[in-house]
């Protein structure tokens, strides 16, 4: 059906181009058009395709629903959960493409017929609708065309809806980020409190097998997260600030133009290898380097210890943090260098005492964004830390992360209404949450560093 | 140094006095300190990435070679086509992995032991019969004729020729041997002590062996110190509580005792294991005997003589007892050296090949049977449980419906919000919002945007788990920020002298921009879609949580079946246990950062090559 | 076409039919808004048909701004804002209905800097009558480009290169490319905004020539930075200062009796 109905739309968008621009290239012949003529075909089109193009996006979701719902009654189909429906559709289908396995009920047959003709009366009336919507389209706008009509106006007008509709996509992303996260944590918190929420220090979220069965609470308190989040992202802004920092002065202030051409596709080419790439480096490099050299001097280090996910998730980090801070240091005006050099200060007296107090603002700002980086990469740590959910500070046991228990519960089979697949959502929230104040505090300081010295 | 040092002296000319000078050096040496750290930052960087990038390189470059069995198959009709009907389909279904376990069969006769003889057909692997599958279904005249076909190892014996096997070191025996049979348990005599420096180097790996387990008792014992006095610590607090009559205090402490007796007990055992290991095996060094059972925590001794080879398992200094793995041609004496002393240094243990396995191997290697070739299949197949069977096309046409999606989505979204933001928008809080939030939208963690799929795109909307088109939904919104702002960059970039020229003679304001600025900044617009592609190429996070993860042998044909990415495929390999699939992960990242290579190598070439200066 | 060959006067007299001329431009109370800036105060002044009027005055004076306001290139400038009435052949330009793409049609523009397309100079100049369909069939097309390419007087240097990029022409051909690409849609006016300041005196001067050929069909208002420029091209000149339009007359008149003495501090050199 759908098939059928964008042809027809196709062809009759077509035809209304042709027409219109036919018809507007013979009015020219009377006298001097406001619009070219294919203005004129574009508006006819444009006649055509708005109100079929509606129709679809509206009619066929409907259309649907309304013959799975007439079916789903025609089943007898009592209360049932979203799982159930789904597999009693399913179960219609099959019958009316003929592979239903077993014999199918009476029930499950009526349901089937209904939903065959329902299907056949929907798309029917869909296909003339869509039909008639158009034609109507067409004779209204053919109807305007003359040779004062403003053709071209009127398409530009709808073009630059389409642009600033596709503008808002990003803002639409946005809501549905903060949707999706928000309702699914408002009912997590409905079966947990918040306060254990955010302050228990146990996580070992369960898994209930049935609805039913004993223990499937399961514990939800996300210190031992936030803990283990923050020993990681420690130990990669240990490597990757000073490194990402220096890397950047030197960069800034230091290096010739060639130096700097070599040195700027090495950070590159860091900063673009997939950081899936880098949790296999951690998992089966880094992690038994470190767990090795760790036995060797008498340590006991975790094969999946926080140090391993940390470094490499530093390294992933350096390219960015110099990239930044380059951007901050450069934004920095001559005139200030300038003055210092004047009075006999050395570079690096220039950098440590005029540069980077000048440039502080923006540096921090770029640690920041580094930081929320770090909080929420997941596949180095997916990959290189582990799952255990330990309160600890040492960085060579194992710690869980927020991005870590969200994959972990969210791969693999779930059941949508329990505790433990809502408190995903609920840690996406406050991930989500902090990432984004973070972002929004670092680039207001970015933009009033930038004003300073605009 | 010498240079700074020189420049420092040839400033300090101007400074006053001797204290001045000191400083000036001083500050120079600061000076020279702070440069050397910004260059130290830079080399770290640059060898992180080495380091990275050769580690990838050396575990995945092995996997793209495949070794195989080069052998002469007879298609026996009667496993192919008994009814003569040279019908492709009965053909096709026909057991030539039958014909195959023959021929391989064939080669070592003596293999009989059907327990020895599944050893033997475990070398081959599950799918060792495709090639002559497909040879013969397409030419069934060779049926009832002979083949010489490649036939596919497992994924153990592949590795064992890749160099992950054992060294193996050979000697030849300086007396002369004389067997007491050909096959079964035999006893070999040399008339020298040809077997005195294996004895001496099986009894230093025992007293090392013993050493090792005798620290790691040790170890053991200090952590049941600590253990024991935190359960001190704890039974006083619980002892307190009870007088205390807390039983809030008294739950709390009776459940962080009862770990710590948990693992005061693991730990006692383990502790009293070790030491017990490391005493027999002090007991058996102390021996006086010059006799040592080898075990397969040892270096494999075998004895290469009349043409077979035996196994040792009692070592004397000049005589063995063993077991054949090779039948030998006879009983009679062998001369010194026309016999060799052959040992495998990695423990048997410690090896994926077994004693027999490494026997047969370096067998059909030395009948020249044993051939490696680029490994093809690993780019036509899709994914399996068998590594020498596992094969990226799959994700690689998964990544590319993927990628399609997203760029069919995202590159006019994104240039249309650019075109619109930087050419039409008027400035007021909606387009303020709009930019603000396209800003922030660049820093949400992928992950984010993974359950944004899961709750809005499966749940909501009802689109199939794992295609390629809800992951490249996913991803165009990912990447869509990034477009969006290379594409401004690029418009931006386009002087408005060029929008000015063409509204002076009267272009609409959309016709100067469609006709003028947009083609200029067109460049400028691609090289940010490849590099957005590239970072959509390289994500996996997102797509996990879409259900990509599923475990999917067939390669997806269109972007609504199940199908998987290479990233994510990667890390679907890394978490599997078998040694085999780390190559194949590895070698899948080295396809996978080929293509970020080229593609970032294309943006870089367009960027110079249509770079303007205006 | 009516190309006829002007003996070249450096100096041209304001002949006395000039100033008789029909009207083709008439501002009354034009001002000019850039936020909260007044850039430009109540400005009134009548634009003679087929001459040369030029625009003078030190920078930041507003002659610009006025010159835009002509063709409305200040509607591209959001915070720009005007009042007063402009109105040419008796319709006023600043009639929300009228549409602006064909009020620049009518109105061509040539721009400080030469600003060619970076395409061939033959679809520089075809642009134009493109978009606003003057050609019915691509020999038309192709006349109208050598047509205004010749009264541009830029024929006889790019014939053998019209496939070219615009870009690759010298500084003085691109500018009159640029004016090729003006005279192509068939203007009444042409605004000129500086169009000498980025070229050098030998260019400088064959614009100069040209704009006097080109006077005999078009309405053309210049404005300039140098007072010799209007002397040589212009019939007519305005004064302006601080936003405020001084002096207008004929230019032999402004250059040798002002008025007003802001006028003649501006001419003897006394600021600017």
């Amino acid at each position: 059906m759908s098939t059928i109905y964008l042809v027809g739309l196709v062809v009759l968008v077509v035809i209304g181009f042709v027409f219109g621009r036919a018809r507007a290239a013979a009015l020219a012949q009377a006298g001097t058009l406001h619009s070219r003529p294919p203005y004129h075909g574009l508006f006819v089109a444009l006649g055509v395709l708005v109100p079929m193009a509606a129709l679809f996006v509206i009619g066929v979701p409907v259309g649907r629903w309304i013959v799975e719902s007439q079916s789903l009654s025609a089943y007898d189909l009592g209360p049932a959960d979203a799982l159930k429906r789904d597999a009693v559709l399913r179960d219609i289908q099959s019958v009316i493409v003929g592979s239903y396995a077993g014999e199918a009920t009476e029930a499950l047959r009526r349901a089937a017929a209904t939903y065959v003709s329902l299907r056949w009366i929907v798309n029917g009336a869909l296909l003339t609708l869509g039909c008639a919507f158009g034609l109507l389209g067409f004779a209204l706008s053919y109807r305007s065309l003359a040779a004062p009509f403003r053709a071209r106006n009127h398409v530009e007008r709808f073009v630059r809806i389409v642009l600033f509709a596709s503008a808002t996509v990003a803002v639409l992303t946005t809501v549905g980020i903060l949707m999706s996260v928000l309702f699914e944590t408002i009912r997590f918190f409905e079966r947990v409190p918040p306060l254990d929420f955010l302050f228990g220090t146990q996580w070992s979220p369960q898994t209930a097998i049935r609805a039913d069965q004993v223990g499937s609470s399961g514990a939800f308190g996300i210190v031992p997260l936030v803990t283990g989040t923050l020993l990681i992202t420690t130990i990669a802004m240990l490597i990757a600030g000073p490194i990402g920092l220096f890397a950047a002065i030197y960069l800034a202030e230091y290096a010739t133009p060639r130096f700097r051409a070599f040195v700027k596709p090495i950070l590159e080419i860091l900063a673009g290898i997939p950081t899936v790439v880098l949790g296999f480096f951690a998992a089966l490099t880094v992690a038994p380097s470190i767990r090795g050299w760790g036995q060797a001097i008498g340590l006991d280090v975790a094969s999946e210890s926080a140090l391993a996910a940390g470094i490499v998730m530093g390294m992933m980090i350096i390219p960015f943090v110099s990239s930044l801070s380059d951007d901050v240091i450069n934004a920095v005006p001559q005139s200030l260098r300038d003055g210092s050099y004047a009075m006999g200060a050395t570079r690096s007296e220039t950098v440590r005492k005029v540069i980077l107090p000048a440039a502080f603002a923006g540096i921090v700002s770029a640690f920041m964004l580094a930081i929320s980086r770090a909080v929420g990469e997941t596949m180095i740590v997916v990959m290189a830390a582990g799952l255990a959910a330990n309160l600890t500070f040492n960085p060579l046991e194992a710690v869980t992360t927020f991005t870590v228990q969200i994959k972990t519960i969210l791969v693999g089979d779930q059941e949508f209404e329990s505790a433990k697949t809502l408190s995903a959502f609920a840690l996406g929230f406050v991930l989500f949450f902090f990432t984004l104040t973070l972002n929004v505090i670092a680039l207001q300081i970015v933009k009033r560093y930038r004003e300073q010295y605009d | 140094m010498t240079d700074v040092a020189l420049a420092a002296a040839a400033r300090t000319r101007v400074a006053r006095d001797t204290a001045a000078e000191a400083r000036v050096r001083a500050r120079y040496r600061a000076e020279w300190r702070f440069r050397m750290y910004g260059l130290l930052a830079i080399a770290l960087t640059g060898v992180f990435l080495v380091i990275v990038l050769t580690d990838v390189l050396r575990k995945g470059l092995p996997a793209f070679t495949q070794y195989h069995l080069n052998l002469e198959v007879n298609v026996d009709p009667a496993e192919i086509d008994p009814q003569n009907t040279r019908d492709p389909g009965v053909i096709r279904a026909g057991d030539f992995h039958a014909l195959v376990r023959s021929a391989l069969r064939g080669i070592f006769p003596e293999v009989s032991e059907r327990a020895v003889r599944r050893r033997l057909d475990a070398l081959l692997s599950s799918g060792a019969s495709d090639a002559l599958r497909d040879r013969v279904v397409s030419d069934p005249s060779l049926i009832g004729t002979s083949a010489r076909v490649p036939v596919l190892i497992s994924a153990d014996a592949d590795l064992y020729f890749k160099g992950l096997g054992t060294n193996i070191d050979r000697r030849d025996g300086r007396g002369a041997a004389t067997p007491t049979g050909t096959i079964g348990e035999i006893s070999i005599t040399s008339t020298a002590n040809d077997f005195s420096p294996d004895l001496t180097y099986i009894k230093l790996t025992i007293s090392i062996r013993a050493r090792d387990l005798r620290a790691e008792a040790e170890r053991f014992r200090r952590s049941l110190r600590t253990v024991e006095a935190r359960r001190g610590e704890l039974e006083s607090s619980l002892a307190a509580a009870r007088n205390a009559n807390d039983a809030a205090r008294i739950a709390a402490a009776e459940s962080a005792l009862k770990p710590v007796l948990g693992d005061q007990e693991t730990l006692t055992s383990r502790a009293s294991e070790a030491e017990n290991r490391a005493a027999e095996l002090q007991a058996r060094l102390d021996r006086v005997d010059s006799q040592e059972t080898l075990e397969d925590t040892q270096p494999s001794v075998l004895v290469a003589i009349n043409g077979g080879l035996v196994k040792v398992k009692q070592l004397g200094n000049a005589r063995i007892d063993g077991e054949v793995l090779l039948p030998l041609s006879s009983e009679s004496e062998a001369a010194p050296g026309a016999w060799q002393i052959i040992t495998y240094i990695t423990p048997e243990a410690n090896r994926r090949a077994g004693d027999r396995e490494v026997t047969w191997l370096e067998r059909l290697k030395q009948m020249g049977l044993v051939e490696a070739g680029f490994n093809w299949r690993f780019f036509s197949a899709g994914d399996s449980r068998e590594p020498e069977l596992a094969g990226i096309r799959g994700a690689l046409t998964g990544s590319a419906l993927t990628l399609l999606v997203t760029l069919l989505i995202c590159l006019p979204l994104g240039v249309g919000a650019a075109i619109y933001l930087e050419e039409f928008a008027i400035k007021n809080r909606v387009t303020e919002v709009i930019e603000v939030n396209i800003n922030n939208l660049a820093a949400v963690p992928s992950i984010v945007f993974g359950l944004l799929g899961l709750a809005v795109f499966l749940n909501f909307i009802g689109l199939p788990r794992s295609a390629p088109i809800v992951g490249g939904l996913v991803l165009a919104l990912l990447v869509l920020p990034t477009i969006i702002i290379a594409a401004r960059a690029a418009l931006k970039a386009v002087p408005p002298s060029i929008k000015e020229a063409a509204l002076g003679v009267g272009a609409s304001h959309q016709q100067a921009v469609f006709h003028h600025v947009l083609p200029l900044a067109i460049p400028g617009i691609l090289t940010g879609t490849i590099i957005g592609m590239a970072h959509a190429l390289g994500e996996t996070a997102p797509l996990l949580m879409i259900g990509m993860v599923a475990f999917i042998v067939e390669v997806p044909t269109s972007v609504t079946d199940a199908g998987t990415v290479l990233p994510v495929q990667i890390y679907l390999w890394s978490d599997l246990p078998e040694i085999g699939f780390q190559a194949k992960t590895a070698a899948a990242i080295i396809v996978l950062l080929g293509f970020l290579f080229v593609m970032n190598g294309a943006a870089i070439y367009l960027r110079r090559r249509f770079e303007r200066r205006w | 076409m009516d190309m006829m060959v002007h003996p070249i006067k450096v100096v041209s007299a304001a002949s006395p039919e000039v100033a008789s001329a029909a009207i083709k431009i008439a501002a009354r109370s034009v001002n000019v808004f850039y936020g909260d800036k007044h850039a430009l105060k109540d400005v009134s002044v009548d634009v003679p048909e087929r001459a040369v009027t030029a625009f003078i005055g030190p920078s930041g004076c507003g002659k610009s701004t006025f010159l835009r306001c002509i063709n409305r290139m200040n509607d591209t400038i959001p915070i720009a804002r005007v009042t007063g009435q402009i109105l040419i052949d008796d319709l006023d330009i600043y009639d929300p209905s009228l549409d602006v793409v064909q009020l620049r049609a009518r109105v061509g523009m040539v721009f400080q800097k030469p600003n060619p397309f970076p395409k061939s100079v033959y679809e520089n100049v075809a642009y134009g009558p493109r978009i606003h369909g003057l050609a019915k069939s691509k020999a038309d097309l192709e006349e109208i480009v050598v047509t205004s390419l010749k009264k541009a007087s830029l024929w006889e240097e790019v014939k053998e290169r019209l496939t070219d990029p615009g870009t690759g022409l010298s500084g003085g051909q691109q500018q009159r490319l640029c004016i090729a690409r003006a005279i192509a849609v068939s203007p009444e006016i042409i605004l000129m905004d500086e169009p000498c300041s980025a070229l050098d005196p030998i260019a400088t001067a064959r614009i100069e020539e040209l704009i006097d050929e080109l006077r005999a069909n078009y309405t053309i208002i210049i404005v300039t930075h140098s007072m010799q420029q209007a002397a040589r091209v212009s019939q007519r000149t305005a004064f302006f200062h601080l936003g405020v339009l001084v002096e207008e007359g004929q230019t032999e008149t402004i250059f040798t009796n002002p008025s007003d003495k802001r006028t003649l501090d501006y001419i003897t050199g006394r600021f600017g």
